[in-house]
């Protein structure tokens, strides 16, 4: 279906990459938000609390990111369209809130605009620390999906596409921004309402009574239906059968576990959204995300005046990984250069990925700043040689 | 020759249960049971639409309940109850939002989020257990565990103050907070009645025993015994100030209703904050796109 125009904001606009997200998910039609501030993502709802009342909905300042976190589950089951956003310290108290919404297949965004870490860490200057956490945090097997915009552009149209496939697969999905993404002020074209596709909620057609509410059809993704429409239906934290009633044991637990993985899986392929570029004769190939990627992409065009065969692969979607095309790479590749702002957390699923067929130059940076293009350049002449 | 027609006799709250999840977990002479049979009984009364009701529970003992009525009925974290609940209320203002959990959930670990929904006046219907004690874990200390009584992790007796729920609701901003016990089946479910039709956030305490882990470890005998202790050291003070109502171990009870008083609520509040300075460009709160 067509974004509902009434929270597009059509026209070319000079936005920064938080200004942009909170845009985007205006136009995917989260019409609820709730957050605690933090640096540096309070930017978002602080715009979103001042657009929302011209739009129709609500923002509500919780009194912690437990109770942010878990507000907007409540209203998601109340009917709306969802998001709360973050940064390090908020989303470490939002990981169980994560789990709880992959458990109860609740459809909703969670924004984390990374600074440094651990703990209060660096609470203005970027990082890129949370990724593994964004995929691990919470306890238990579960999948999510987590998307890492490079530009303000970006935040716009990957918000949108967060809130997308969470409906698509009720699951919840991380937008990992970085402080210098969340700050950096660049042209936004948002388009016409009707250019933009949402995928509405995937409420069952069917009435009350022959409705429960993790009956799947084939499909691994169960339908939903809203408090207050007369389905009487419950919904829990704990393992539970189809009906959603609390199933204390091994065989429940196998089952509903391995949909809730197999859901995500079973679509890692189209979900692990990448972009490469030149990398068809490439020997090098730097592997990089979010701002990171922005410096690699100097450090690559300076490679090549030098010469190097070296390609570029940008993550947009960090989880799942892109592992099944970085194989394929790998077979011909000689070295993939990964930086990024934090000591090593992304390299090692290329690692995993490469299986030993191609070397791996990690460049690691503790965070704090972005890497300089030159160290970047150092990575991949060393890889070249 | 007349057939004679058995109709099953059917309990009255049996349509609010959910019959296909009994037998329930909750022990022998255990009063959660009871709380949801008054409960039952109040939403007969008031003739609520069981299908614009929602239950919300956290996690516990008490946190058991909203999974056995046959309501839209969440199972939520622990101690969070309240602000998944502050979420689905507002998302759905149509609905009566009820949270019912223990008194660890939501005095402990959900205390914040329950003084906070108190501060905004959230339409929300607070059912409080209080079982002096985290049963589901197996008797530890809770932050109503009376001194000096004796949990798994105060095993020489509890040397920690308890907190007085009614007196700090109150302090944080309920329009409405009263106290019952198991005993008092008639008054609980009247005041459940009046709460579900006032506006703003309520709180009922309800002092139920736990015979299992609470009495018995304190050789305060069974669930019987219990109720006769409610019985007798019971007294009803309507409009007490709540200052006053703190609980003793087998002390006095102070129970009825302590507060009664109207104030907006927080959607009321905002609407009119937001109509007042956006005037014809407000859109309203309906958060449906």
């Amino acid at each position: 279906m067509q974004a509902n125009p009434k929270g597009v904001l059509t026209g070319t606009h000079f936005l920064d990459g938080d200004q942009a997200c909170c845009e985007g998910a205006l136009a995917a039609g989260a019409r609820f938000a709730a957050g605690y501030p933090i640096t540096p993502s309070t930017e978002i709802v602080e715009r979103f609390a001042w657009r929302i009342p011209t739009v129709g909905g609500m923002f509500i300042q919780m009194e912690d990111e437990l109770a942010a976190s878990i507000a907007i589950l409540g209203a998601v089951w109340g009917g709306a369209k969802a998001f709360t956003v973050t940064s390090g310290p908020g989303f470490s108290l939002m990981m169980e809130h994560i789990g709880y919404a992959a458990m109860t297949e609740t459809p909703c965004v969670f924004v984390d605009v990374q600074r440094g870490g651990p703990s209060t860490g660096l609470p203005t200057l970027p990082a890129q620390g949370d990724m593994m956490q964004a995929r691990w945090g919470s306890h238990g097997d579960y999948e999510i999906i987590a998307l890492c915009p490079n530009s303000p552009q970006e935040c716009f149209d990957v918000t949108i596409r967060a809130f997308n496939l969470a409906e698509e697969f009720r699951v919840p999905v991380m937008l990992m921004m970085d402080e210098c993404v969340g700050h950096m002020t660049e042209k936004v074209v948002i388009p016409r309402a009707e250019e933009i596709e949402i995928y509405p909620r995937r409420h069952t057609a069917r009435g009350p009574g022959e409705y429960w509410p993790y009956e799947t059809n084939g499909d691994l993704v169960p339908e939903m239906a809203h408090a207050g429409e007369g389905y009487r239906f419950h919904i829990t934290g704990l393992t539970h059968d189809e009906r959603g009633y609390p199933a204390m044991n091994a065989a429940a637990q196998d089952r509903l576990v391995r949909r809730l993985k197999n859901k995500i899986r079973a679509a890692a392929d189209r979900l692990a959204l990448y972009e490469e570029e030149a990398t068809e004769d490439a020997e090098v190939v730097v592997v990089s995300y979010g701002i990171t990627s922005r410096v690699a992409q100097r450090a690559v065009e300076m490679a090549r005046q030098r010469g190097i065969r070296v390609g570029k692969f940008r993550l947009v979607a960090a989880w799942p990984f892109p592992a099944a095309r970085l194989r394929e790479l790998a077979q011909r590749v000689k070295v993939f250069v990964v930086p990024e702002l934090n000591c090593g957390q992304m390299v090692l699923e290329v690692e995993r990925a490469a299986a030993g067929m191609a070397r791996i130059i990690p460049v690691t940076h503790a965070g704090g700043d972005v890497h300089r293009p030159e160290t970047i350049l150092e990575a991949i002449v060393e890889a070249a040689r | 020759m007349t057939a004679v027609v058995e109709t099953p006799v059917i309990n009255p709250v049996e349509p609010f249960l959910r019959m296909d999840r009994m037998p329930h977990i909750w022990c022998p002479g255990c009063g959660i049971g009871t709380t949801v049979n008054c409960f039952a009984r109040a939403l007969i009364e008031s003739k609520a639409d069981p299908e614009k009701l929602a239950v919300v529970s956290g996690i516990g003992c008490t946190g058991r309940v909203a999974g056995y009525l046959h309501v839209d009925s969440f199972h939520t974290t622990h101690g969070r109850a309240i602000p998944f609940a502050t979420g689905l209320k507002l998302a759905n203002p149509s609905l009566q939002v009820v949270v019912y959990s223990g008194d660890g959930d939501l005095f402990a670990i959900g205390g914040n989020h329950l003084i906070h929904a108190a501060r905004r006046n959230i339409d929300l219907k607070v059912i409080c257990v209080n079982n002096f004690i985290y049963a589901m874990t197996g008797g530890q200390t809770a932050p109503t565990t009376p001194e000096p009584a004796t949990t798994t992790t105060a095993p020489y007796g509890s040397y920690e103050p308890a907190f007085n729920l009614p007196y700090l609701t109150e302090s944080a901003g309920a329009t409405y907070v009263a106290r019952w016990t198991t005993y008092h089946v008639r008054q609980l479910t009247r005041s459940i009645v009046e709460m579900l039709q006032k506006k703003g956030f309520c709180l009922i305490e309800v002092l139920s025993p736990c015979p299992t882990l609470y009495q018995r470890r304190n050789r305060l005998g069974d669930a019987l015994e219990t109720m006769k202790y409610y019985k007798e050291r019971s007294k009803t003070r309507h409009g007490a100030p709540t200052s006053e109502v703190g609980l003793t171990m087998q002390g006095d009870i102070v129970v009825g209703k302590f507060v009664d008083r109207d104030r907006p609520d927080y959607l009321e509040s905002m609407r009119r904050r937001l109509a007042e300075q956006l005037g014809d460009k407000f859109a309203g709160v309906g958060v449906l796109a």
